[in-house]
């Protein structure tokens, strides 16, 4: 039994709802950045599902990229959150606070 | 895969800035003597890139499988991003060391990001803008924390990751939704489809996301949150790179994505949106710099501001838009560069002399620094005959073609308010006495870059007509 | 049906009987002197008893975002070496030659980490 694309669809779009209200709801630097990399997944299973539907190889090339930049920016994005945590002995993004006019 | 000698020339641009970097890296590992060498050396990389990039100008062509584009408008672009960077790179030289922050990696990342801005410039497939925007955001997030040990950097750099990190997100799922719709992710073969989607609720929805990612790049209003804070906590030369090349480099993918969509038809189909968005970019970035007294925040909305005037551009959705926002951008790069110079030579160390009022008095205790500033706020500002003013020129001109004679208007009546706090700064260095006792050291690199993007900025300024009658030739 | 099954089932076995095998052999033949050290769960490793909000290492960090960074670029690689020879067989020896600029930047990089001391445990 083939499973619809509809399916595939509505549980992407779902997660990549979640991950939007996960960065503008929690307030620690290393849960916005997981929410953030669940955006990123979503998208890649609707890249993986319509290239299955449409029997393209595009889509799942286009995942392999998303995925090594998800990689990257997770590496520069850890280092910058340690960065900041060796200063400020926080991660709560509600205390960063000191650039405001 | 490069088939011939005619493609290995073509493609030579991106391979100098690539090969630059891996040799970068290997002074950053083996050589004595690397903080000398370094910034001289991709200095010498960028100009390399960007004379050839300006020689092969005519060279029209595809690369690798209809993935790259060269020549034309593609390699104008070329020269914007590496002479800019060569700009940032000389300011930075004796900037770093006052900043403490004078790493190597500066100059290697710098390099990284240019080459991120080229082939998001040369792209032909959304694969190809995707990792060029990754390349570029990555290395500006590392650009932005580099003084590690400063909170203020530390803070900028996460604003921006977490953000800019964030509307990646939008971008890569507004593509796959392209992809999903048009079945592949080849700029030519959705501009095709284009007409025949137009009413694809996915499709368009796509399209959106992926200008959503795009509008932060660019800094345009609901989007730019981010800008402020991280111009004034990142270095003052690299927030000169991101409000320039940064913001190039966005527009420079839009085009490209828009430009196809215009040979297919759909050139106003997003022209309430854009118009909007220009609207509140325009009125929001002007009337909030008025209010700031950190001249890099003021700067910032400054660039809020400027984006605005380029997507009236984009609004008009016609030729004369396209070659108006090359224009304008190449122009605003080197006046915004001057400007952020110039903040970068008189700041002091610890970040001082960042606000406003260290500026009074300026004029006589140091001439030439005063007028390379005032020759750069009158250009911001948009006062004829200087390179602002014909940039906003052609870009309302196009507006008023495209029937959208109120934007023009809109945005006349924002360059006027913006003329109010450009102004204000050359008034203090004038005509106020001084307030405080400082010493500009001397920075001779520092001052050869803003003497060169000051002449530049004359220069577009003087023969407007033929480089646009160039960008024009190209489209 | 079940027929064509029998080979996985060989295979459990063979890995059951295989497994317990070299467990029980090494203890049966192998010299036993254990201690405190080595007798925890994580041998050289984190305590495996203790608070649940205990503060990490900051090294342990670095080589998690080194290893993420070099251990994702093989997915490039997979695809190439499945495709090879049909893509040799079409473009021909520069397809060697792409992969081997990409493993050629990426080992610079590694050596970049490695000359600044990113490997350096202390």
């Amino acid at each position: 039994m083939q499973i619809p694309i509809e399916y595939y669809l509505i549980l992407s779009a779902f997660m990549f709802i979640m991950g939007i209200v996960g960065v503008l709801t929690r307030r620690n630097a290393i849960i916005v950045f997981m929410s953030i990399e669940l955006m990123l997944n979503s998208a890649n299973l609707t890249f993986v599902a319509f290239a299955s539907y449409m029997g393209n190889t595009i889509g799942q090339l286009f995942v392999f990229f998303v995925m090594a930049v998800a990689a990257a920016e997770a590496a520069i994005g850890l280092a910058i959150i340690l960065a900041l945590f060796r200063n400020k002995m926080t991660l709560n993004i509600d205390e960063v606070n000191i650039l405001k006019w | 895969m490069i088939n011939n000698a005619q493609e290995f020339y073509n493609a030579l641009p991106i391979l100098i800035i690539g090969t630059g970097i891996l040799i970068s890296l290997l002074i950053e590992i083996y050589a004595e003597k690397r903080k000398i060498f370094q910034p001289w050396i991709s200095i010498i990389i960028f100009i390399a890139a960007g004379s050839y990039a300006l020689l092969s100008i005519e060279q029209k062509s595809t690369l690798f499988m209809n993935m790259l584009a060269t020549g034309g408008n593609v390699n104008v672009f070329y020269f914007i991003f590496t002479f800019g960077a060569a700009v940032v790179t000389l300011l930075s030289i004796n900037y770093l060391k006052k900043y403490g922050a004078n790493y190597g990696e500066f100059y290697i990342l710098v390099q990284l990001s240019v080459l991120g801005m080229m082939l998001m410039a040369g792209a032909k497939d959304l694969i190809v803008i995707f990792l060029g925007l990754e390349l570029m955001s990555v290395s500006f997030y590392a650009l932005a924390g580099i003084n590690r040990k400063r909170l203020k950097s530390n803070e900028a750099s996460l604003k921006y990751f977490l953000l800019g990190a964030f509307t990646t997100g939008f971008t890569v799922y507004g593509i796959a939704l392209i992809y999903g719709t048009v079945g592949s992710t080849s700029i030519d073969l959705i501009a095709e489809k284009f007409i025949e989607l137009s009413n694809n609720f996915l499709f368009i929805t796509g399209l959106l996301l992926f200008f959503i990612g795009f509008s932060f790049k660019i800094a345009a209003f609901p989007f730019h949150m981010w800008v402020p804070d991280v111009y004034q906590g990142s270095s003052t030369t690299v927030a000169g790179l991101f409000s320039t090349g940064g913001k190039a480099a966005a527009f420079s993918a839009i085009l490209i994505t828009l430009g196809a969509l215009f040979t297919a038809g759909g050139a106003h189909t997003f022209t309430p949106y854009l118009a909007v968005l220009a609207v509140l970019s325009m009125l929001y970035g002007s009337i909030v710099a008025i209010a700031q007294s950190d001249i890099k925040r003021m700067l910032a909305y400054s660039s809020i501001a400027h984006a605005g005037y380029l997507i009236i551009g984009l609004a008009a959705g016609n030729y004369q838009g396209i070659a108006g926002i090359i224009f304008y951008l190449a122009a605003y790069t080197f006046m915004n560069l001057g400007a952020f110079g110039i903040v970068s030579l008189i700041e002091g160390e610890e970040e001082a002399n960042l606000d406003i009022k260290s500026y009074a008095g300026l004029a006589a205790k140091y001439p030439m620094l005063a007028a390379l500033l005032s020759i750069c706020m009158f250009a911001l500002a948009g006062l004829p005959p200087l390179a602002g003013f014909f940039g906003k020129y052609y870009i309302f001109i196009a507006a008023i073609k495209a029937d959208l004679t109120w934007l023009a208007i809109v945005g006349v009546f924002s360059s006027a308010i913006s003329v109010y706090f450009y102004l204000r700064i050359v008034v203090l260095m004038y005509f106020k006495e001084s307030e405080k006792d400082f010493v500009v050291a001397h920075n001779s690199t520092g001052l050869l870059a803003v003497i060169i993007s000051v002449l530049l900025v004359i220069v577009f300024g003087v023969a407007p007509g033929t480089i646009i009658n160039l960008i024009s030739s190209f489209l | 049906m079940i027929e064509s099954y029998i080979p996985i089932f060989l295979v459990i076995g063979f890995a059951i009987v295989f497994a317990f095998g070299v467990l029980l052999s090494s203890t049966a033949f192998g010299p036993q002197r254990p201690t405190s050290e080595k007798s925890s769960t994580y041998e050289s490793g984190m305590k495996p008893v203790g608070t649940t909000r205990e503060r990490v290492s900051i090294k342990y960090y670095m080589v998690a975002m080194l290893f993420i960074i070099f251990d994702i670029e093989v997915i490039f690689v997979y695809p190439w070496a499945v495709q090879f020879k049909k893509l040799f067989s079409e473009v021909g020896i520069s397809v060697f030659y792409s992969m081997l600029v990409f493993l050629v930047v990426l080992e610079l990089g590694y050596l970049y980490v490695y000359k600044k001391g990113g490997f350096r445990w202390d």
